[in-house]
């Protein structure tokens, strides 16, 4: 199957996991996609914690490109899974502010599409771990989603 | 301890704690060369890092986290003394996707500091540093007192 193929497929499922199992990199970062709640269709994309992603071993503290790989990821999912058609996005320009530490544990992130245009569209995401009310880091990406 | 001596220790101290960051292991980086406000990252192909695959592609999350990386031992190859750094943010520009099979190197540079913060900027490439796949720039708070930014 292919990646589209799959995609189409979770979509329809309305589960995202055998699509994770078949990305090699977000089954390496231990990435998972939920529905915020039964009924609900905001996604949250959830790195789950593994010692391979720790980049300060003294704090502890993950090590910053997981947080930006976990934001980039959100941003894509969040795409895929709002477009009506599938074309797999390509990332232009992303951006990450880092706003705290991010600690040896599950980080969640969530993203949100602030513009959708014919060649480009823009998304904002906020990457948290116990605390919503208290992110972790937050980007801006740019993807180019043509045909 | 000579102002040279010195530097040599804190470029050779840099390499090691680089090299011993669990994430960068995990990645499967090399530390190739750290020099004065430079960094050279070694990234080879691995099928585990693919983000599409139907074709192979890394994922750009794995530019994200070796660039990242790059800067911040660019940063550490800067200041004089092992202090405690946090990225404030990041921007990466993506030029190109990654051949297949291919091994990235990253080389950053630290080109400004002032008492509080460094300024970076990097290239991932193939073999040509003037053909990048990917661009960036960051910026550092120094001298953190647990890591955190701000």
């Amino acid at each position: 199957m292919t990646l589209v193929e799959r995609l189409t497929a979770a979509k329809e499922a309305g589960d995202y996991q055998g699509l994770f199992e078949a990305i090699p990199y977000a089954k390496f970062l231990g990435l998972k996609a939920e529905r915020v709640a039964e009924g609900e269709t905001d996604l949250v994309t959830t790195m789950t914690f593994g010692p391979h992603l720790i980049g300060n071993p003294a704090l502890p503290a993950l090590h910053g490109g997981t947080i930006g790989a976990l934001l980039e990821s959100a941003a894509i999912f969040e795409l895929l899974w709002r477009a009506e058609s599938i074309v797999l996005p390509k990332t232009i320009t992303f951006t990450v502010d880092y706003l705290r530490s991010a600690g040896a544990v599950d980080t969640h992130a969530r993203g949100i599409i602030t513009r959708q245009g014919r060649r480009v569209t823009n998304v904002r995401i906020e990457a948290w771990q116990e605390d919503r009310a208290r992110p972790v880091a937050t980007g801006n990406a740019i993807f180019l989603v043509m045909k | 301890m000579d102002t040279a001596e010195r530097e040599r220790l804190q470029l050779d101290l840099v390499r090691r704690f680089s090299a011993a960051v669990p994430h960068n292991h995990a990645l499967g980086i090399k530390v190739l060369e750290i020099v004065p406000t430079q960094a050279l990252f070694e990234l080879p192909y691995d099928e585990k890092l693919v983000g599409n695959p139907d074709t192979g592609v890394l994922h750009g999350g794995v530019i994200t986290a070796l660039l990242d990386g790059v800067s911040g031992a660019a940063v550490f190859a800067t200041i004089t003394e092992m202090v405690p750094i946090a990225t404030l943010d990041l921007r990466i520009d993506y030029l190109r996707p990654a051949e297949v099979g291919q091994t990235v190197r990253a080389k950053a540079t630290c080109y400004k500091t002032t008492r509080n913060v460094a300024f970076t900027r990097a290239v991932a490439y193939h073999d040509d540093p003037d053909d990048p796949i990917a661009h960036s720039v960051g910026t550092f708070m120094l001298s953190t007192s647990t890591g955190k930014a701000k």
